[in-house]
């Protein structure tokens, strides 16, 4: 154990990674802009300069601590330089503040203010580039970009993916998607977690307050409000309200006030999810089939496995995730309940999530055009709202929450951290009997470690689980998986670490110590209920009476469970591999995208040239190389003029070029013929 | 979007397509190999086509963003297509004051350049105007496929194209 003296104070290093965790620690908070400790160290940003003896400038957070160092933080030197570096920064910024979503919450506006910046002798020097509105999740403002590279780091490391990097060089760098491309025509999965990253208003959440407002101002209009399990968990912290209870009534009373006719609890779908994802996945493990089973909760994590795992998406959950189910269910039976068409119910869901956004408007979840969810806010804009209404939430009297839809058990509670989907589902498979309501508790499956593994004898069959979090966790653990390194029979998967505890949607500051105190606030709440087995919700049993039957009937398919299918992860153009094209040509179109090319892909294409050579067809065959047809659950794909081929292999090639490509071939000119 | 036009010269695409993936292979698939393989890709087709760069981080299992990334860093990468000769206009000061403004509009003139076009239809010539080349003893300099060609005048330069159209023809 070693100690440096700061500004004359010894310090201990205590195992600190860096200079700068040594220095946070001793109680200066020492400015930062590409610092984040739960990202690799990038060292660009120059706000962390201190002088050590005998070394001179430094920057803290990429210099090891070593024991005897001496050094300075605050001299002339430095604070030149910590100044000179802002006001650069300033320079390139374009400083709308007042109307900037982080306005009060920039990290850029607070150091501006710490360091007493009042002046920036540089001029704005850059253009000012289009702002990104086009997906339903994320705002991408490059004109307010620092370059910290913070969101570059998160999506590449923490989530496995990297849709953001920096292009360009010197005064043109940016940190953009692929080809500039915007986020929706690329792999981004809306996680937000970048957002969360975020120092400054680049990367900002997109707000629909407005449109929920306008909903509650239309006197026609009933309108209706869920809030996810998670949401109580950051409003608790939020406005240091210690219980999540407690914190949910104080929302329901500010929501009221705001103008919400209902207000309901996730959770209670969140209790019918279990039920029915209990029932699919039993029924899978009685069968040995369809295993492992993969839980499909997350919209994120669903978007990625349609992305990268086609041969997995038979092994996802059918079921909707607890949004979905609740908007399919709720309008259906409010519209029916109240005589309303169900076009006047203005559903609101209130998620700690982004990638609900994304998810509401999958073009699956309406009735004739008309969405189960109409609005999705993220915690953060739940926050802004009350703001906005001028309430003052800790002041105001507890409610509760409307019933049926507002009543759940602590199973629903707990979907929101990491674990918690799991747990509810061993928790109903596990009880012995209707009257069973003690908390079976699986502590192994709980906590904000990336990936848990656990095994659960079940009347005597073992079932193997894993837990991940994360989607860089996850990738590791599907090759793993692919390779047949490790088997599982279920699997849940939450894309942010921790689960929606730690959603983009939840509010600054979304570190892991944050995620830490929501997940106790949720497992407390779950402890203060009086039922802890989803099955049995009252509730629950009610719709199965009225409505859906029994679990997995045909109904309960129809309103709750869903499919799913491949999708391309950037958009792009076909590469033309012959000469000219023509309209007499046949176009042999092979994909090369990535699940395809992991297939062999591109041998096929070389076979299928090299025996049009031999057989002299070269010149009436137009090849192309495509990416992504979206079926990549039959990789390799051919499409032969208008019609796609699955499975073409290498090894299959040949056959399937005397078999389909010539007939093609042949059929096309006797048409041309006749015509 | 990328005219079809622009590999036509350089023969059938299916031999370039499948140069990429012997370029590939000749590397190795891996991360450490993508500079050289955008070097190579570069040399083969005078730019880096987006959908080329996609096959390669398919290839290569990284991110798109990333090769992007790595491709507009460095100079020598060029993500518009180019024509076959360069020509390279300096606009450092000293060409400036001594006025390759007339320069410019002739050379644009003679390419038949209109306004924002910088590669002929033919995809022959691209006109680049570029900061300083370190040629500033010979302003105005102008660079012809990588030649330097200093106290040029419209009439110099446009000689030098001609030539070289000469040169070409008697090559064929
Ligand atoms: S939303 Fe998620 S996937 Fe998309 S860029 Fe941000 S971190 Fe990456
Ligand atoms: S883990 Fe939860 S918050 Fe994060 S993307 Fe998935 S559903 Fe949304
Ligand atoms: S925090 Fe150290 S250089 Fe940015
Ligand atoms: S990679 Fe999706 S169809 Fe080929």
């Amino acid at each position: 154990m070693g100690y440096i003296t700061i500004d004359g104070v010894k310090t201990p290093i205590n195992d600190k990674k860096n200079l700068l965790e040594v220095i946070r620690e001793s109680g200066v908070d020492l400015p930062t802009f590409c610092y984040n400790s739960e990202l690799s160290v990038y060292g660009a940003c120059r706000m962390c300069i201190v002088e050590i003896e005998g070394r001179g400038l430094q920057a803290a957070c990429s210099t090891p601590p070593e024991d005897g160092m001496v050094v300075k933080i605050n001299t002339p030197a430095t604070m030149r330089i910590r100044r000179m570096a802002l006001e650069l920064l300033l320079s390139n910024h374009h400083g709308n503040c007042q109307t900037c979503d982080k306005n009060m919450h920039c990290r850029l506006q607070e150091l501006a203010d710490r360091l007493g910046v009042k002046t920036v002798r540089f001029e704005e020097s850059r253009e000012l580039l289009p702002v990104e509105t086009t997906n339903q999740s994320i705002v991408r403002d490059p004109n307010k970009c620092i370059l910290c590279g913070d969101c570059v780091r998160m999506c590449k490391e923490i989530q496995g993916i990297g849709v953001l990097d920096f292009a360009g060089r010197g005064s043109n760098v940016q940190v953009t998607p692929a080809f500039g491309k915007e986020l929706k025509e690329v792999e981004c999965v809306f996680c937000g977690q970048c957002a969360s990253v975020c120092p400054t208003g680049a990367l900002t959440i997109k707000n629909k307050v407005d449109e929920v407002w306008k909903a509650i101002h239309n006197p026609d209009k009933m309108v209706v409000v869920q809030i996810a399990p998670a949401v109580r968990a950051a409003i608790a912290l939020e406005y240091g309200i210690t219980d999540g209870e407690h914190a949910m009534s104080k929302t329901v009373t500010a929501l009221r006030r705001i103008g919400f006719d209902k207000v309901y609890d996730t959770s209670f779908t969140a209790d019918l999810c279990t039920v029915e994802e209990a029932t699919e996945f039993l029924g899978r493990v009685a069968e040995g089939k369809r295993l492992p089973h993969f839980t499909s909760c997350c919209p994120a994590w669903v978007k990625l496995c349609e992305q990268l795992y086609p041969n997995y998406l038979n092994n996802l959950s059918t079921c909707k995730s607890p949004q979905q189910m609740f908007g399919s269910l709720v309008k259906k039976l409010l519209s029916e309940r109240h005589n309303i068409d169900r076009k006047n119910i203005y559903l609101v869901s209130v998620m700690p999530c982004t990638a609900k956004k994304f998810e509401a408007e999958r073009p699956e979840f309406s009735v004739d055009g008309n969405p189960d969810v109409d609005a999705v806010l993220s915690s953060q804009e739940l926050i802004r709202m009350i703001d906005q209404s001028g309430v003052k939430l800790t002041e105001l009297p507890l409610d509760s929450l409307d019933l049926p839809f507002g009543f759940k058990t602590g199973a629903g509670i707990i979907f929101g951290a990491s674990g918690g989907v799991a747990e509810a589902v061993l928790r109903l498979a596990a009880a012995k009997d209707e009257t069973d309501n003690q908390i079976i508790e699986f502590k192994e499956v709980r906590g904000l470690e990336g990936v848990k593994e656990a095994s659960v004898n079940l009347d005597g069959t073992t079932i193997k689980l894993a837990v991940i979090s994360g989607l860089a966790n996850v990738q590791r653990v599907m090759d793993k998986l692919q390779k047949g390194e490790v088997y599982y029979d279920i699997i849940e998967v939450m894309a942010c670490r921790g689960g929606c505890i730690g959603g983009g949607g939840q509010p600054l500051p979304n570190d892991m110590a944050a995620r830490e105190i929501r997940k106790d606030v949720l497992y407390n709440c779950d402890a203060m209920q009086p039922l802890h087995n989803a099955a049995n919700n009252p509730y629950v049993k009610e719709a199965y009476a009225t409505l859906l039957q029994k679990p997995n009937s045909a109904v309960a398919h129809k309103l709750l469970h869903t499919s799913y299918h491949s999708r391309r992860r950037i958009t792009g153009e076909q590469v033309q591999l012959s000469r000219t094209e023509s309209k007499k040509k046949l176009c042999v179109a092979v994909c090369v995208g990535t699940n395809c090319y992991l297939k062999g892909s591109y041998d096929t294409l070389q076979k299928l040239s090299a025996l049009a050579q031999e057989a002299g067809l070269a010149d009436r065959l137009d090849f192309k190389a495509t990416f992504c047809f979206e079926r990549c659950k039959k990789s390799p794909n051919v499409k032969v003029g208008e019609t796609i081929h699955g499975e073409v292999t290498p090894d299959t090639a040949e056959t399937f070029f005397r078999e389909t490509v010539i007939p093609a071939l042949e059929g096309r000119e006797t048409v041309a013929t006749e015509a | 979007m990328v005219p079809t036009k622009t590999a036509m010269d350089i023969g059938s695409r299916a031999r370039h397509f499948d140069k990429i993936q012997s370029i590939i292979e000749e590397y190795g698939a891996t991360e450490s190999a993508l500079i050289p393989i955008l070097q190579k890709v570069q040399a083969e087709y005078r730019y880096l086509p987006e959908e080329i760069l996609t096959f390669v981080a398919t290839a290569l299992q990284l991110p798109p963003a990333t090769v992007y990334g790595v491709a507009t860093f460095y100079a020598q990468f060029s993500l518009e297509p180019k024509g076959k000769y360069v020509v390279r206009v300096c606009d450092g000061t000293a060409c400036h004051v001594r006025k390759n403004a007339a320069l410019i509009a002739a050379l644009k003139k003679r390419l038949g350049l209109a306004d924002g076009e910088t590669t002929t239809e033919d995809m022959r010539f691209t006109l680049e105007i570029v900061s300083c080349i370190g040629a500033c003893a010979l302003a105005p300099a102008i660079v012809i496929d990588g030649k330097v060609h200093g106290q040029m005048t419209a009439e110099k330069a446009i000689k030098a194209l001609d030539e070289l159209e000469a040169a070409e023809k008697e090559e064929k």
